[in-house]
């Protein structure tokens, strides 16, 4: 290993810009003659518009114009779509209702988008909003995501009962067949609490309109710009793809929330051009509260069998998923492929049955929060194999080894086959590290001091580097799943990767140069890694599901294979040798047995100033692209364990000790890997123990701002202890699995467990809030009393 | 329009300015300091955090006008001649940033708290201490380690504290 190779921690090289206060985000970049957007949102859940009176709004100091959905629909601007397609048990297609940009005649959710005022400065923008008049026909709301199918409330009309899909997955009756069989049958009741992402840079979009080119530009806040650019041109139709440039310079964080093509960049790119100046929209953080995407909001019921040897012989979950008043970009994707394929978890259990019913109500729409489906399907199994344990009297630790999958490839009941891992090697190491053995004694020290000490288990697996474009399509996906790269060397010898993952806090400028200067053995800071903008990268699919490394560093790993094969046919020129007697190695191109030899940089040279070869021969240049699509998905797996100690006074939980240890593969930076599981843990437990979004009955989103909704601080979490094993990825050529979501799936059950377990009472719902955690505690000492 | 004159980063400004600008917005807009962030609306996210006469303040709470006559620092004017403020090179030695987007408002916050409370600050410290900042990305853990090495490493350079 290099000081700069894979496996270095290697400082990030991105970090000069940050630190120093010169990152470019979206709303850093102005543009002349920028205007500013602001949207007049829904401050109803469920309505419908009798009219809009735009006209006092017109007249307001510095407006330059107010556009409703009458407006976008005379321009033929499409709405927003949802681009995977469920079909629902009996073979029906989801049932997607209308999502316009703005409103047309109904609002559905508290923050939807009914018109919007463009202004020459935003404080007037905003002051011009209060003089929209409009005249709503205030209807109930429903947004009991239980009760949702029930009410008599209809939030589309093509969904009579506000069920998008019943889906289903696995087989019933061996499932069945399996409980018939079972010696014991652990239940349980779970709410997966509704999150909000909150990446702490809010959402902006900046579009710009050249009439002289008739081509349109979009900054905006994108996990995946070319994914932005193809929605807003083929499905939305607001410009031709190959007019359209979508810039997503440095994001602060993304977490899911930016994968989406939302209203606002809709609105932006498109009145750009109605009002021939730039737009400029900014969130502010209550509207993020209010019309970013959320995520989570389950309803389970679930059960486990398990035989008389304490084997786990079926599954069987019900899940009611509220995909809020729209269905988002992915949302259908998020409770159906990403969560019922992962029910089997690190254990091999022959028979699983699993029923999704998606749920329309008045609150905005769900999509994919970092884990996306995989957080909802660990809890369930998690909790489960907690609670089975317990009720069989077993070490929670030896139920799961007993229960653990021991031989690969194995192939679940539930599509998924895992490839490799060694589950085991993690519980020994994380049971090791967080010193189970004495846990015993640290309880009676906390009883000692009157407090409640417990010990929770998570052994997660995820399914990552979203996917073979086969596999996905088959399901519904509407788009591959691959990666592209470029690698473009100069002829001083530098590098630059155009590649079509976007780094949004992953570091993907120093990782991806790491990979270049290994396998290339030129140093980190001749390599540039390019990323962000759809008029230098051709084309991509993005980053989230984990899969920069594994499928974004495989594409780049292939690209750079066809690199060191042309520098061959170079090299062989310029030292008149037979090509295949040309050795790379060490950053030089040699002849094999001799000591002839070209460093990496003569060779790049050579191939741009052409003196050694005919045209007839090679082509000039040193330029080589790849797209790589992914033989399978990935498994990242480990364990993680909590340790609590609670004040059964005042319910106020404590962690007290964290150990993680994860099999991510292999490892390109261990720094920046196990900083991703420090905040993926801080997702996880600011789930489990803080965060929660709250509407009341008439749709009002009660937790719309930081003062409500409660954030993690540096407080309220411990430092980590962070282990590895490693077990390669067979499937990919670099062995990686994927870091970013593992710490935010494993941590809410670990959480959860570990309350349980100090409790000695099963009920308590996320997050466990000091109340609800005393009131559980309550309900443990007189269990009778309590209600 | 009122008209404010102030030292920002060492250089004096003078600009005429909506009376309800937010000392941010001068930053962000009037000045194209843009180091500076906006991550929330109440006050409680700490990435607009700049010292307003060596005191850490919220951007975002202050107004334009109050910071009239006064001496303001933001991220972009504490590294000194090309070098890195310690507490900027132990953020970034220790990996306290990911995004990036909370870490102007987290140095300008850690400095404030050493300015406080001394180079040697221990776990608990600077946990407690941070309360005002949030961050989503990195779980804190290496934040508070690039907190405490820079607290430590401005105690070798007091060259850097003075020029503020």
């Amino acid at each position: 290993m290099t000081a700069t190779g894979i496996g270095a921690p290697v400082r990030r090289k991105e970090d000069q810009r940050f630190v120093t206060g010169q990152g470019r985000y979206v709303d850093d970049f102005n543009r002349p003659g920028q205007t500013y957007a602001y949207f007049l949102r829904s401050p109803h859940a469920h309505a419908k518009i009798r009219s809009i009176d735009t006209g006092p709004a017109t007249i307001m100091p510095g407006v330059v114009a107010v556009f409703t959905g009458d407006d976008l629909a005379s321009d033929k601007i499409g709405g927003l779509i949802c681009g995977w397609m469920i079909h629902s048990k009996d073979g029906s297609p989801m049932k997607a209702g209308p999502h316009p940009a703005l409103a047309q005649g109904k609002v559905r959710y508290v923050g939807d988008h009914v018109a919007v005022v463009i202004a020459e400065s935003l404080a007037q923008a905003k002051d011009a909003a209060e003089a929209i008049v409009v005249d709503y026909e205030v209807l109930p709301a429903v947004v009991d995501t239980a009760e949702a199918a029930k009410a008599s409330v209809q939030v589309h009309d093509v969904s009579p009962d506000n069920t998008v899909f019943n889906w289903h997955l696995g087989n019933r009756e061996e499932t069945e067949a399996a409980f018939a069989r079972a010696r014991h049958v652990t239940k349980i009741d779970l709410v997966n609490n509704r999150l909000v992402p909150n990446p702490i840079e809010p959402r902006a979009a900046l579009g710009e309109y050249d009439p002289g080119t008739d081509a349109y530009t979009l900054y905006t806040t994108s996990q995946n710009p070319h994914v932005a650019r193809l929605v807003l041109s083929a499905f939305i139709g607001v410009a031709p793809e190959h007019k359209l440039r979508v810039i997503a310079p440095d994001v602060g964080g993304g977490f899911g929330s930016k994968i989406f093509i939302y209203a606002e960049e809709t609105v932006c790119v498109w009145a750009a051009k109605k009002v021939k100046r730039p737009v400029k929209w900014t969130s502010d953080r209550t509207e993020a509260f209010l019309a970013d995407a959320h995520g989570r909001d389950h309803v389970t019921h679930a059960e486990m069998a398990t035989d008389e040897n304490g084997k786990i012989i079926g599954l069987r979950v019900h899940t009611v998923a509220n995909l809020g008043a729209y269905l988002s970009t992915f949302s259908s994707s998020v409770p159906t492929y990403l969560y019922a394929p992962l029910l089997s978890g690190q254990y091999d259990i022959p028979a699983i049955y699993c029923e999704v019913d998606a749920v329309y109500t008045n609150t905005a729409p769900v999509d994919a929060y970092r884990g996306a489906g995989r957080p909802e399907a660990t809890f369930v199994v998690e909790r489960l194999v907690e609670k089975t344990a317990r009720e069989l009297g077993q070490d929670p630790a030896e139920f799961r080894r007993r229960n653990y999958i021991t031989q690969f490839p194995h192939q679940t009941p539930v599509i998924m086959t895992y490839d490799t891992g060694d589950y085991a090697a993690s519980l020994d190491k994380a049971l090791e590290l967080a010193d189970y053995r004495n846990f015993q004694q640290r309880k009676q020290d906390s009883a000692r001091r009157g407090k409640l000490r417990g010990i929770g288990f998570s052994s997660y697996i995820e399914a990552c580097g979203i996917a073979p474009s086969q596999a996905v399509g088959s399901l519904g996906a509407g788009v591959g799943l691959w990666e592209s790269a470029e690698v473009r060397v100069n002829p001083t010898g530098s590098v630059e990767v155009l590649t079509g993952s976007h780094s949004h806090g992953q570091g993907h400028e120093t990782t991806f140069a790491q990979l270049v200067s290994d396998r290339l053995g030129i140093p980190i800071d001749q390599i540039s890694i390019v990323h962000g903008d759809t008029d230098k990268v051709q084309f991509g699919m993005g980053t989230y599901g984990s899969r920069s490394g594994a499928v974004g560093m495989s594409a780049i790993a292939k690209a750079l294979d066809k690199v060191i094969a042309k520098g061959k046919k170079v090299a062989a020129h310029v030292l008149e040798a037979s090509e295949g007697d040309i050795e790379f190695k060490d950053g030089k191109f040699g002849v094999a047995g001799t000591d002839r030899a070209l460093g990496f940089g003569e060779v790049a040279l050579q191939a741009y100033i052409a003196h050694k070869f005919s045209g007839q021969d090679l082509e000039p240049g040193l330029k080589e692209g790849a797209f790589y699509d992914p033989t399978n998905f990935t498994f990242p797996a480990g364990v993680h364990i909590c340790e609590v100690e609670i004040d059964p006074d005042t319910g106020v939980t404590r962690i007290d000790r964290w150990t993680a240890v994860d099999d991510f593969g292999v490892i390109i930076n261990p720094m920046i890997v196990e900083g991703q599981v420090h905040g993926g843990i801080a997702q996880g437990v600011g789930q489990a123990l803080l965060e929660g979004a709250v509407y009341d009955q008439s749709g009002q989103l009660v937790t719309a701002s930081f003062n409500d909704y409660c954030m993690p601080r540096a407080i309220d979490l411990p430092s980590f202890q962070v282990g590895m094993t490693v077990t390669p990825c067979p499937s990919n050529p670099l062995g990686i699995k994927g870091c970013g979501e593992a710490g935010a799936i494993a941590a809410p059950p670990a959480v959860i467990n570990a309350i349980t377990d100090a409790l000695g009472h099963e009920d308590v719902a996320m997050p466990a809030t000091p109340q609800a955690v005393w009131r559980a505690a309550q309900k443990a000492r007189m269990p009778m009393a309590a209600e | 329009m009122t008209t404010v004159s102030l030292t920002v980063n060492g250089q004096s400004v003078t600009a005429d300015v909506d009376s309800r600008t937010l000392l941010v917005q001068f930053l962000r807009d009037t000045l194209r300091l843009t180091g500076t962030h906006v991550g929330c609306d109440t006050s409680q996210c700490g990435a607009c955090v700049v010292h307003l006469n060596g005191q850490a303040v919220k951007a975002c709470t202050v107004l334009a006008v109050q910071a009239d006559a006064s001496v303001v620092t933001t991220i972009e004017g504490i590294a000194q001649g090309g070098e890195l403020h310690p507490m900027q090179a132990a953020f970034r030695e220790h990996h306290g940033l990911q995004c990036g987007y909370c870490t102007p408002g987290m140095i300008m916050s850690a400095i404030d708290i050493v300015n406080r409370k001394g180079n040697a600050l221990d776990e608990q410290t600077i946990r407690a201490e941070l309360e005002g900042n949030l961050c989503r990305c990195t779980g804190y853990h290496n934040i508070v380690k690039a907190v405490a090495a820079g607290a430590q490493a401005m105690a070798q350079a007091p060259l850097q504290q003075a020029a503020e």
